[in-house]
């Protein structure tokens, strides 16, 4: 089996995701025999990656795949997996990957098992995906053929990444003629962050489970005695209860406080992502089966509209 | 300006989830069925485009009878007609297949716009507008947090990017655009829209129908489960005033987070 990883970088820095994604296809080659060579669109991402164990790293440097553009991907991967005989695509499930990636396994029509949590190496190949907001796990297979994977964020460790030394080969990539229909524009940020949750070191963070926005306060309440700071997931941003600066996950910020402390929160692959670094996780959630429990180090089954005010008071006067 | 919204029924956030003795789906039984979450701002979103540009907003959804109810509810707020792409056939394609069948469904309306949620709260592939986009020779954006046309033939898509950075992308038209929750305040129907509804179809179309008899799966569920825990979970009964006592202790004397 070919293996092609694929190297996400912005400005020569490879991305984190893509450390993960190398350490993850280092193992699958391992487990399930297998060669595996490594893909980059910047020479100094590439020399990054020479010191990873990869079978070669191959550079295609194109003026049109130095900043991100959908189509032009597709094209120069389209080619280069046919030109290099790629049985497997490995890529890290970044914004940037979810956008294009899904176009390339339609033009080769391959399939594309997206956000993978792991794999297992027993029969073949068989990828782990969270489904159902991660009540689930689901083992998934192709029967034939080539396809492409992607995986989460955290899937794997960047530590476990194995050294080695390889050499780079530069491949010649003719991306002319594609279609300019898609034009992206410069990135820029809305609002000033306000707060760096990063730095937090106890944070109270909210979900769907607040019911409405009145209850909001008791929230902040408990958030003041203890002297943290609020965050959130997704829906209550969207429901527009909190600031979108304080929204903790992929979409948001990424926290390790020494305390964080889950209410009402069901614990979606998006959020998780964003806090299960976090020293010391306490889930307070009346679902007993949400998936935020599996990341718990303290659980509560219960109603957080009763426990929050009960535990502002006693610490009031603790 | 002709819009495509892509809806899928999925089980209700608030119902419990179990999965069925073969292994390889949920059991249905007690699950109330609603409308993916961000298929209901792409609704929202196209109903607004249509609103300041005129044409129609045609509801689309490939999944059981039972789906009739998430077109109505589309035909209910807003939207012109529907389609139900429904059949045996259907249940379990992958996300390949599934683009497939809706893009044969589809392809001869000449759509200028198909609008989707970003990602389904069951499977969550989060790709099925960008693979119509590449089936249909769209061009595309995904995690879109805002439109704007700028012409007949252009649209201005702000694009979600991490840790809140954005990005605004231009594409000529047709376009395929995922929508990411958040991005409007999706309506309710109101009474005069329930009462349009019956005045309004949904085409009932089956594999033969769209020419998919042929589109099959690569893609084999073997098993699902619930995960493995990762921790081991310390957890707390009692009252709520038991709980509190305990919990400041552990923040006190365990976590060590009060001073």
């Amino acid at each position: 089996m070919k293996i092609l990883v694929l190297v996400q970088q912005e400005e020569g820095k490879v991305n984190p995701v893509s450390i993960e994604a190398i350490a993850g296809a280092q193992q699958i080659a391992s487990q399930c025999g297998g060669s595996l060579s490594a893909l980059t669109f910047n020479a100094s991402a590439a020399e990054t990656v020479t010191s990873y164990n990869v079978e070669e790293v191959l550079l295609a440097e194109d003026a049109s795949l130095n900043t991100y553009s959908p189509l032009h991907f597709v094209k120069a991967l389209q080619d280069i997996m046919d030109s290099e005989s790629i049985d497997l695509l490995v890529v890290g499930h970044t914004y940037e990957a979810r956008d294009w990636v899904p176009r390339l396994s339609a033009r080769l029509d391959i399939p594309f098992i997206s956000d993978s949590v792991g794999f297992k190496s027993d029969n073949g190949l068989t990828l782990i995906r969270s489904v159902y907001q991660g009540k689930f796990n689901a083992d998934v297979a192709v029967s034939e053929g080539k396809f492409i994977v992607s995986f989460q964020s955290g899937a794997f460790r960047g530590d476990s990444i194995e050294s080695g030394s390889s050499s780079i080969r530069k491949l010649s990539v003719d991306i002319s003629g594609v279609s300019d229909s898609i034009k992206p524009g410069e990135k820029f940020q809305e609002a000033e962050q306000s707060v760096d949750l990063s730095q937090a070191e106890v944070i109270v963070s909210i979900g769907r489970g607040i019911g409405k926005e009145e209850n909001i306060q008791i929230a902040k309440d408990l958030t003041g005695v203890l002297g943290g700071e609020m965050a959130s997931s997704r829906p209550v941003v969207d429901a527009g209860w909190l600031e979108s600066y304080r929204q903790v996950g992929s979409s948001g910020q990424t926290v390790t406080p020494k305390l964080y402390l889950a209410l009402g929160i069901s614990g979606a692959i998006q959020h998780v992502v964003g806090m299960k670094g976090s020293k010391n996780i306490v889930v307070i959630n009346k679902d007993a089966n949400a998936p935020i429990f599996e990341i718990a180090d303290y659980g509560i089954v219960g109603d957080i509209l009763e426990i929050i005010p009960k535990l502002t008071e006693k610490l009031q006067s603790a | 300006m002709k819009i495509c919204v892509l809806i899928k029924q999925v089980p209700d956030k608030d119902s419990p989830l179990s999965i069925s003795d073969d292994n390889l789906s949920i059991s249905e039984s007690n699950i109330s069925w609603v409308a993916n979450e961000s298929d209901s701002y792409a609704l929202e979103e196209a109903l607004q485009i249509k609103e300041k540009q005129g044409g129609e907003v045609v509801a689309c959804t490939l999944g059981k009878a039972s789906a009739q109810q998430i077109m109505k509810d589309a035909l209910a707020k807003g939207a012109d007609r529907g389609i139900l792409l429904s059949d045996p056939a259907f249940d379990n394609l992958d996300i390949l297949a599934v683009a497939k069948v809706i893009a044969n469904a589809i392809r001869e309306e000449q759509f200028d716009l198909i609008l989707s949620g970003l990602q389904s709260d069951d499977q969550g592939n989060s790709q099925l507008g960008l693979l119509l986009a590449e089936l249909l020779n769209m061009s595309h954006a995904s995690l879109g947090m805002g439109t704007e046309m700028t012409g007949d033939s252009s649209i201005k898509v702000k694009r979600e990017l991490e840790s809140g950075w954005f990005q605004w992308t231009e594409l000529t038209l047709p376009a395929s655009i995922s929508i990411q929750s958040g991005i409007n305040s999706p309506r309710y129907a109101t009474l005069k829209g329930i009462m349009m509804v019956k005045k309004k179809t949904v085409d009932e179309l089956n594999a033969e129908a769209v020419g998919a008899e042929s589109i099959t799966n690569k893609v084999q569920l073997k098993n699902m489960y619930i995960p493995e825990k990762s921790k081991e979970t310390t957890f707390i009964d009692g009252s709520p005033d038991e709980i509190s006592d305990q919990l400041v202790d552990i923040f006190k004397n365990e976590i060590k987070v009060l001073n």
